[in-house]
């Protein structure tokens, strides 16, 4: 129970005057930060960062994380009301977030998303609290074997339980992963397909490629169309809220089994956009009826959004005890904390106590207060809705270009978006999931150098991914879900015929 | 070869005491916020750096525009070296800059040459050690290198990037010993770092402030440092060794070194005025008691300077570093 002493002595750093308001204009500047498409949480804090230096550790940690906090919140607006993912980790929310708002219940997605942002930080942060020291040691389990393993089981699962037809899958994939070889390669340090290129050094932007493909295909779409207004009147009340909370109980497996995912994946680093896939796609698996989703479920949007947000939470926990960032908005917090002074390791935990717990005790009041900021502005979110496509489009547009401009500062990411905008459209058009060429972009450089790392470790040896009790799981576990229809086939027909006899 | 490895460091403790009386104040300011370009990820030493840099600029009102630092670690860095190339002119980019500028375009034939820049300062340079876990028995460079002749399957070796300064001086410390390593190269420092402590690599070539934490919770021990003397600070690091309590390479029978440059650049064609003006502020920058912290706590070699002393100064560093790279294997064709 030393734990709890411990967070208790975290509050009382907590509740100042001073900080309750830096937390509150944090976590405001972050929503909006989250909101803005391709702006998101890194560029968000990198941009607020110098204003903390002249801050104490505490306060300024207090502040940046709100604004962390704030745009994990945020991020799912834009991705629910315009189908344009604010962060990577909010694309498999709009698989089912989009469709409810074509169907006029916004209000109810929103309130879906950052009730279950809510439920998956707070699992976490209790995680965060009682397992620190512990877990720090596992993240230190994973060698390249490893970690290309969980690579592989996120790729397998997406085959084996996506909803569309396999063939279509991999072809997707393939092209993601054929994308995400362009650049230097790490492990040899030879340029790829760049053709002389410059602007091609440094590989294809995940994000570019995200707002691209979701966004500006989604306006072309809309465009031929005839300009179709496709939010109805989004009725806001404190009704749809509580309708939504009362209906949370029913959902216990799916938030459960998501949270879990995610502050696994969240613990390993750089696991937050498989965990949102890998959680909506387990919800798909175990769902009566697999054929609604997609098409406006209200699990479709509870399931990544915890998974997410329990391991972008989780993502600090190694950053804080290893000095590793597990996600972009973490990689700025890490130099943020040097700046002040600390240094992140396994001795911060020993001799910079009230920092570590005054962040611990901020999660929780963060996401508290977060999560009261986020509901009451919901009506104003969904007001959007009601502006006429027309004048929507224009701005959506804009605010594309700005943020894929922004990642770089690269007047090139604006044409790349262009092109990826009519990938996106074409893909649709000839029903090849989006989604999987997005995984495959995002993971498929961090996959191939753990598969080439793991193989000079080993000699060439592909007996190393059996070599330990943990990879070797994962890997089966891998092989088997990418099998999954054809066992859980394999499966019924015996049990048919066991019952026959 | 070592021999010339060498020089570099003689070259630089000559020089550090060449920077003499600045000019008179510049007539050129900055009218907006300028951008510190950082060619490697976040939370690496360059970034730690330009953040320091960025804070004690702005603490100490060095400056009255705001500094900001943009992470452009694309390509291995390459992504900051030709965002710099294609920015002749522009006065408020300043690029924090290490021996990729020598390095890069040799093994990937990135078309960059240093040359096209404008070297402002350099600042300090940053030491290599030999790292390894403390769960491994082997306590003395001799005890490791004995350990990994002998080794089969070979050590792994752990490293940021391929055909850069870690594996530079791996293929180096294969060349002296006889001893061979599967070298795994990372994205970071800091990846290199954690590996090693979770024993997934055997050892690695960390600068001093990639392994400090872990050095300081007792995870990993260090070897010896790659330089002909050692570090100069006394202050006890960990429970029972300072900076200074690490011996050199050479003294435990290794005889490699190798130092990094740490040094700052302006884009190409930009007037005396502007440079001037960077210089004075670097000047300024380095005496402050947040940069001389930063310095010992990093166990950087501290350097400065600027002008014909710099260039030539980077004339030498870029021979030798071309000669070791052809002698490693690594220049492309």
């Amino acid at each position: 129970m030393e734990a709890l002493g411990l967070l208790l002595h975290g509050f009382g750093v907590l509740l100042t005057w001073k900080t309750m308001t830096l937390m509150m204009v944090g976590l405001i500047l972050g929503i909006f930060v989250g909101v803005l498409p391709g702006l998101g949480g890194p560029n968000g804090v990198a941009i607020l960062l110098p204003l903390t230096f002249t801050m104490d550790p505490t306060s300024a940690i207090v502040m940046l994380s709100c604004i962390y906090w704030g745009a994990l919140f945020g991020g799912a607006i834009t991705s629910i009301l315009f189908n344009i993912p604010g962060e990577a980790w909010s694309v498999a929310t709009t698989f089912d977030g989009y469709p409810m708002a074509q169907q006029g219940k916004a209000a109810e997605a929103l309130t879906a998303a950052f009730t279950s942002s809510f439920i998956g930080s707070f699992a976490a942060v209790v995680l965060i609290t009682f397992l620190a020291p512990g877990i720090a040691s596992f993240a230190l389990r994973f060698g390249p074997p490893e970690f290309f393993a969980v690579y592989l089981l996120t790729f397998c699962s997406f085959v084996g339980l996506g909803r569309e037809a396999k063939h279509k899958t991999v072809i997707s994939m393939s092209f993601g992963l054929l994308l995400a070889g362009v650049g230097l390669d790490t492990v040899s340090g030879q340029l790829r397909m760049t053709f002389g290129w410059s602007e091609l050094y440094r590989g294809v932007n995940f994000l570019v490629a995200v707002i691209g493909l979701f966004g500006i295909s989604e306006i072309l779409l809309t465009m031929e169309e005839r300009l179709a207004l496709r939010g109805h009147s989004a009725r806001i009340s404190l009704r749809v809220v509580w309708q939504v909370w009362k209906s949370l109980p029913r959902y216990w497996v799916t938030l459960l089994r998501s949270a879990a995912i995610g502050c696994w994946l969240g613990i390993t680093p750089g696991g937050a956009i498989a965990a949102s896939f890998m959680g909506y796609n387990l919800a798909k698996r175990f769902a009566k009826d697999k054929e609604s989703f997609g098409k406006g479920r209200i699990e479709g949007v509870f399931a990544p959004e915890t998974a997410a947000h329990a391991s972008g939470t989780a993502a600090l926990l190694p950053m804080l005890a290893l000095g590793i960032p597990g996600s972009g908005t973490a990689a700025i917090l890490l130099g943020g904390l040097m700046v002040w002074g600390l240094n992140p390791g396994p001795l911060l935990f020993v001799e910079h106590k009230s920092f570590v717990w005054g962040l611990i005790a901020s999660m929780y009041l963060g996401n508290v207060v977060g999560l009261v900021i986020v509901l009451t502005t919901v009506p104003f979110f969904a007001a959007i809705l009601r502006v006429p496509f027309s004048a929507v489009a224009p701005m959506i547009v804009v605010s594309c270009a700005v943020g894929a401009y922004a990642i770089h500062n690269a007047m090139f990411d604006i044409w790349l978006m262009l092109v990826f905008g009519v990938v996106g459209y074409v893909f649709k058009k000839i029903g090849i999931p989006l989604a999987p060429f997005t995984l495959a972009l995002v993971l498929g450089n961090r996959a191939e150098d753990a598969f080439r790392l793991s193989m000079i470790g080993a000699g060439g040896d592909l007996g190393v991914f059996w070599s330990n009790g943990l990879v070797g799981s994962i890997t089966t576990l891998a092989i088997v879900l990418s099998f999954w229809p054809l066992i859980s086939g394999g499966v019924d027909r015996i049990t048919r015929v066991f019952s026959r006899a | 070869m070592p021999n010339g490895l060498r020089e570099l460091g003689l070259l630089a403790s000559a020089l550090a005491g060449c920077a003499l009386a600045a000019p008179a104040a510049s007539a050129w300011e900055p009218n907006k916020s300028v951008e510190i370009v950082v060619a490697a990820g976040a939370g690496g030493a360059s970034d730690q750096m330009a953040r320091m840099m960025q804070a004690a600029i702005q603490k100490n009102n060095l400056m009255k525009q705001p500094m900001v630092v943009s992470l452009k670690g694309g390509a291995s860095g390459a992504e900051a070296l030709m965002y710099m190339k294609s920015n002749d002119g522009d006065a408020h980019k300043v690029l924090i800059a290490y021996s990729l500028i020598y390095m890069l375009p040799l093994s990937a034939k990135i078309p960059f040459n240093w040359r096209e820049l404008t070297p402002v300062s350099v600042i300090a340079l940053d030491q290599f050690v030999l790292w390894n876990n403390t769960t491994l028995p082997h306590k003395t460079v001799k005890e490791f290198v004995a350990a990994a002749k002998a080794a089969n399957p070979p050590f792994k070796m752990g490293g940021t990037g391929s055909k850069r300064e870690d594996h530079v001086l791996t293929v180096f410390m294969e060349k002296l010993t006889g001893a061979k390593f599967a070298y795994l190269p990372y994205r970071s420092g800091g990846e290199a770092a954690t590996q090693l402590v979770g024993n997934h690599t055997a050892s690695n070539v960390n600068n001093p402030s990639e392994n400090l934490e872990v050095w300081r919770a007792g995870q990993v021990r260090a070897l010896c440092v790659f330089d002909k003397e050692r570090i100069e600070y006394k202050t006890k690091v960990t429970d029972t060794q300072s900076w200074n309590d690490i011996p050199t390479c050479r003294e435990e029978g290794l005889d490699v070194q190798y130092l990094m440059l740490r040094a700052m650049f302006l884009p190409g064609k930009v007037t005396p005025d502007q440079t001037a003006f960077y210089i004075d502020l670097f000047r300024k920058l380095v005496q402050t008691g947040d940069f001389k912290d930063y310095m010992e706590k990093q166990a950087l070699k501290p350097v400065f300077l600027t002008g014909a002393d710099m260039v030539k100064f980077l004339e030498v560093d870029d021979k030798l570093n071309k000669d070791l790279m052809a002698e490693a294997g690594f220049v492309a064709n």
